[in-house]
């Protein structure tokens, strides 16, 4: 019995890792969809940003932002994580400490990721990066301490009392993310050039869409990491199942999604907008990662759809509201996101729909107060946007100093 | 000796230079550039908001020629770039003073 328990351990342990692995990948996901929606000016920035937001999150998140999120306040660097996690044959988490910390940390960071896209080709590097510590390190730990730590928001009221459910994080990483973007695009402005006099609007069209469509496809690879890791195990039949439910819910709703935004783009704009299908598919992702274990394959496919049409209206409302986000990335994850909670009462009796409306409005206010906060002081001190000339030349040579592909060097 | 100079559509471009090869034209340079005339330029969506597209694609095709050549060489651009509708393009032709082929040295419609 223990060895069948000691290979249950390891096989959940590295099930686990594996996961986290996939949502490390997401990361080169956000990077080639953001790096090919931006003009090619700005790809080198916006590369950067994304690669160095993952190590500023995992950093952060290893310092203090885990112990805030899991209610061991007052301890740092993951004291004490090296340990082991059974503590005996009837222990519920059969996985090792420290790839529970692997596996929140990538999450974290995905997060971080959703701002980067939204406040592309205008912001400065180093505001960006500052924003990123106080996001992963304070401001999303609290938020995840209210939600999966299990703490009383600000010793009020406890969400999951409430009913308020998120299985693998629409509203916790993607609604959130969406909001400190949001918060920032508020404070920032729209690109140069996109909204002109007599509320016209311009298009600013992406400079690689090869690269938006791989970025797309990895983000949807490692999604199966996202939800399918969020079962949290799979070496038992019961656990085994619920993961084979949820990769194929979650693929589903990707489909739909992207089904839906295409179909709905070619009636609206007359022809087949890639960029609007590839947010589609993202679309259906996030309206799933609420809730992906109990909706039916079919239902999962009609959330998806539902996130997908959603998706492609609320870009071309924001735009109408002056809200200039290059990739979408408010629509796809906090639009999407909050419908992604509202869905989960359908199909999940466990949960409320006052309860998920009250966790959205609390992740929400919390996220989005506190980042518009932090924005502002950036601002007023070393200042969030780059200059107009910089703006126009391009951020690439203006922050990094290189340009994604040279010509003329030798 | 001339010079000619047609814009064509891109998509002719292997015409031109099949047709200009029959003539035995022994050289010709091509750029792609983009600009407008009575086509204008078109409007196009993405992400439901609209961008102009002000200069158009097309294709530049420069010919060097001796003055006998020049009148057979603008009948076969006309013909092989035409599609009859509007955007086909325009030919210019100007003189030219001289040429030299860097090679040999040569000069004038030798060097041509």
């Amino acid at each position: 019995m223990n060895e069948i328990f000691e290979l249950q351990y390891a096989l959940d342990t590295f099930y686990f890792l594996m996961c986290g692995a996939l949502v490390m990948w997401m990361a080169a996901g956000f990077a080639m969809l953001e790096a090919g929606l931006v003009r090619s000016k700005n790809t080198t920035e916006i590369l950067t940003k994304n690669i160095a937001l993952f190590a500023v999150a995992c950093t952060m998140y290893m310092v203090c932002g885990y112990h805030i999120m899991y209610a061991d306040l007052g301890a740092f660097f993951l004291s004490g994580i090296t340990g082991d996690g059974v503590t005996g044959a009837e222990e519920a988490a059969t996985y090792a400490p420290s790839a529970d910390f692997y596996f929140q940390v990538v999450f974290v960071a995905t997060a971080m990721s959703i701002v980067s896209g939204a406040v592309a080709e205008r912001m400065k590097l180093w505001a960006f990066l500052a924003f990123a510590v106080v996001m992963t390190g304070v401001i999303y730990p609290v938020e995840g301490s209210w939600t999966w730590g299990g703490n009383a928001v600000f010793g009020l009221y406890t969400l999951g009392d409430l009913g308020f459910s998120d299985f693998a994080g629409s509203g916790i990483v993607h609604m959130a993310g969406a909001s400190a973007a949001l918060a920032g695009v508020l404070l920032l402005g729209a690109r140069k050039g996109k909204y002109g006099s007599n509320g016209v609007i311009n298009a600013i069209p992406g400079a690689n869409l090869p690269m938006a469509t791989l970025g797309t496809f990895i983000l949807w690879l490692g999604w199966f990491g996202f939800n399918g890791g969020s079962v949290l195990a799979t070496a038992s039949v019961k656990s085994a199942n619920a993961v084979a439910v949820v990769f194929m819910n979650t693929n589903a709703a990707a489909c739909g999604g992207l089904i839906a935004a295409m179909i709905l783009a070619r009636l609206l704009f007359k022809k087949a907008d890639l960029t609007m299908a590839l947010n589609g598919a993202l679309a259906g992702l996030v309206a799933i990662t609420a809730e992906p274990s109990t909706p039916t394959a079919l239902q999962a496919t009609l959330f998806g759809a539902i996130g997908g049409v959603l998706v492609v209206f609320s870009i071309v409302a924001l735009d109408k509201f002056k809200i200039d986000d290059p990739v979408g990335a408010i629509s796809v994850h906090g639009v999407v996101g909050l419908l992604g909670l509202i869905l989960v009462p359908i199909t999940n009796d466990a949960s409320s729909f006052t309860g998920q409306l009250i966790g959205a409005a609390t992740i929400f206010v919390w996220v989005f107060g506190a980042s518009t906060v932090v924005w502002y002081i950036l601002k007023a001190t070393m200042g969030i946007r780059v200059s107009e000339e910089e703006e126009f030349t391009g951020v690439d040579i203006a922050e990094c100093g290189m340009e994604a592909y040279p010509e003329f060097v030798s | 000796m001339k010079l000619i100079t047609a814009i064509v559509k891109p998509f002719k471009l292997d015409e031109v230079r099949e047709a200009l090869g029959e003539l035995g034209v022994s050289g010709v340079t091509v750029t792609e550039v983009k600009g407008f005339g009575r086509q204008k330029g078109h409007t196009e969506l993405y992400r439901g908001a609209e961008y102009v597209v002000d200069f158009l694609p097309k294709v530049k095709v420069e010919v060097a020629l001796t003055d006998e050549m020049v009148e057979s060489a603008v009948e076969a651009i006309t013909k092989s770039a035409a599609t009859g509708k509007i955007g086909d393009g325009k030919i210019f032709i100007s003189p030219l003073d001289d040429a030299i082929r860097i090679r040999t040295g040569e000069t004038g419609s030798e060097a041509i």
